[in-house]
């Protein structure tokens, strides 16, 4: 159970942090030259940074960047993926080639490397980031849900819905999509922990948010220049993005197990 | 055979021709108009004028990808804007030092993988088994751009063991390859256990102890052999996450390689040079996908005879 409820509370923290920060009272753009790579201390829990804003203010912003890029590119890189991979796999014949294709072609890239690319070329910015990270997103979620369909529309059901005269668009939708709802959870889980670690990449490399907007990603790039002198500030960023995605990738092994879909989803 | 690899390597040829399309667009997603964006709006006309002749940008898009598509056949790059020199040659420049990046990655990666790997499967279970899983669930979780300047802090700045950055020596190679290969190690870790508990229950294995064999024996004649396979492919899986892992790495080392090559061009806008090394790394990528496809069915039968096409 400790799988279950550690995970839960670090993210629930996240999302709580993400979704209520802009209520709470933090200054996290408010430079206080005075404490300049202060230490951690009683009052200010993570110390400063090194222009003298509070880490703790900026993680607190951090988190709601992370979890909304997170969030926004889940969401639609699994709504348009899982849907052209339905297309394609019901359809067949030459949508599905052209889908297998466009597919070969996007996985041709490794890994976050053409998101790197679109995110350079377009331009630094949270919306930039979303965008390019949901052009690369897409195609997990296309492929996982088109070798679903295709073992799966065969099945006695779906040829009982088509004699009953069910149109094609209420058999994808209605017949197939719940029945990959399973594996697409997965994988949706463990998508969001990619996305959190891409953005916060991207965010280093200084595609990402702007300043003085916080980011995970940007604060441990621009703590790294003190790392000598004042560790805390490259540490805290580091672990709360650390502790996020554990969480995530150890959910994610728990509902593989419960949901018992192991040999359908790959292994990471 | 002949057959598979022939028709795995049409279909990396029409995949190679996408994936060049596709770097092509790229240059024609930066908003605005890319002259400005690479020579600052206040240039003088005549300076754009030059540039766009120069770049073939005045000509139709079709005709323009045309030309594109015609230079990659002579394996002409273009020309790097911020310097003028040409971009093939700069990327063979720095091939080597990514290439040995990689190299130290992997074999550190290895190093650590075999070992806790079977490790953990022979002892499932116990201790061990949750140890070597712990690891292998931290190391998939920690970013590499966080890991990296961790090492440096440990490595280089405390114990002073390790130079800070740059690629001077063996020394210089040990925390860059390190922040790279972790994440692989872990990932290889797990692939390795399960795929040696997949086979640990087989009959095989069972006759192989029946007869007598040792422990070692059994592990490496009996179940290794047969364990291997499946890591085979994933292995050149990887190796595309260790390539854009290499952008980030090279970033915080100063490792001269293509990874670092790529970021240098993006904050210069010299957009030549940014689709010479992502088209340069996925032909990499495919290139081993490629070998390791026909690897895997040398060393299976079943596979080609699966895919008959």
């Amino acid at each position: 159970m400790i799988r279950l409820w550690v995970p839960l509370f670090i993210l629930g923290v996240w999302s709580v942090m993400a979704i209520i920060g802009p209520a709470l009272p933090i200054t996290p753009n408010h430079i206080d030259l005075t404490q300049i790579l202060t230490t951690p201390s009683a009052t200010a829990w993570l110390g400063y940074d090194d222009i003298g804003r509070s880490i703790g203010d900026r993680l607190i912003v951090g988190a709601r960047t992370s979890f909304l890029v997170a969030f926004s590119v889940v969401f639609i890189a699994s709504i348009v993926g899982s849907c052209l991979g339905i297309i394609g796999a019901y359809w067949g014949g030459w949508v599905d080639h052209l889908l297998i294709r466009i597919i070969d072609i996007f996985l041709a890239f490794p890994g976050i490397l053409l998101a790197i690319a679109l995110a350079g070329a377009m331009g630094p910015g949270i919306e930039n980031v979303v965008l390019a990270l949901a052009c690369v997103g897409w195609v997990g979620y296309a492929r996982l849900a088109r070798s679903q369909v295709l073992a799966i529309k065969e099945a006695d059901h779906v040829t009982a819905a088509r004699a009953l005269g069910a149109s094609s668009g209420r058999i994808m939708f209605r017949h197939l999509l719940p029945l990959l709802s399973a594996p697409l959870i997965i994988e949706l889980s463990f998508g969001v922990a990619s996305i959190v670690i891409a953005e916060a990449g991207l965010s280093f490399l200084g595609l990402g948010v702007q300043p003085p907007d916080a980011s995970w990603g940007s604060m441990i790039r621009d703590g790294t220049r003190y790392m000598l002198v004042a560790p805390h500030v490259v540490i805290a960023p580091g672990v709360a993005l650390m502790l996020v995605v554990f969480a995530i990738n150890v959910l994610g092994d728990w509902m593989r197990d419960w949901l018992d879909v192991k040999s359908l989803t790959r292994e990471r | 055979m002949t057959k598979f690899v022939l028709a795995r390597l049409a279909s990396a040829l029409l995949i190679i021709f996408g994936v060049s399309c596709l770097v092509f667009m790229l240059m024609h997603l930066i908003p605005g108009d890319p002259i400005d964006v690479m020579l600052g709006e206040t240039a003088h006309p005549t300076d754009k004028d030059a540039l766009r002749k120069a770049m073939g940008l005045h000509l139709p898009l079709h005709i323009q990808l045309l030309h594109y598509l015609q230079r990659l056949l002579h394996l002409d790059l273009g020309t790097s804007i911020h310097s003028g020199r040409a971009v093939t040659t700069i990327l063979l420049e720095r091939f080597p030092a990514t290439l040995e990046l990689g190299a130290g990655a992997i074999t550190i990666a290895m190093l650590v993988a075999f070992p806790l790997g079977i490790f953990a499967a022979l002892r499932q279970h116990t201790v061990i088994d949750a140890g070597a899983m712990a690891f292998a669930l931290t190391g998939v979780s920690i970013p590499n751009f966080w890991l990296g300047p961790l090492l440096i802090m440990g490595g280089a700045l405390w114990l002073g063991w390790f130079p800070v950055s740059g690629r001077n020596g063996l020394l210089s190679l040990v925390l860059p390859a390190l922040t790279l290969g972790t994440a692989m190690a872990a990932i290889l870790s797990r692939m390795i256990r399960s795929a040696v508990l997949e086979v640990i229950h087989e009959d095989f294995i069972r006759t192989a102890q029946a007869k007598g064999l040792g422990a070692t024996q059994t592990v490496f004649r009996h179940a290794l052999r047969n364990a291997l396979l499946p890591v085979l492919t994933l292995l050149g899986l990887q190796f595309g996450a260790l390539l854009s892992g290499a952008v980030i790495t090279e970033t915080i080392f100063s490792w001269p390689g293509i990874g670092s090559l790529m970021i240098e061009a993006i904050q210069q806008r010299d957009y030549p040079i940014v689709q010479g090394t992502i088209l340069w790394i996925s032909l990499m990528y495919i290139g081993i996908n490629l070998v390791t496809d026909v690897l895997y069915a040398l060393a299976d039968p079943r596979i080609r005879l699966r895919h008959p096409s």
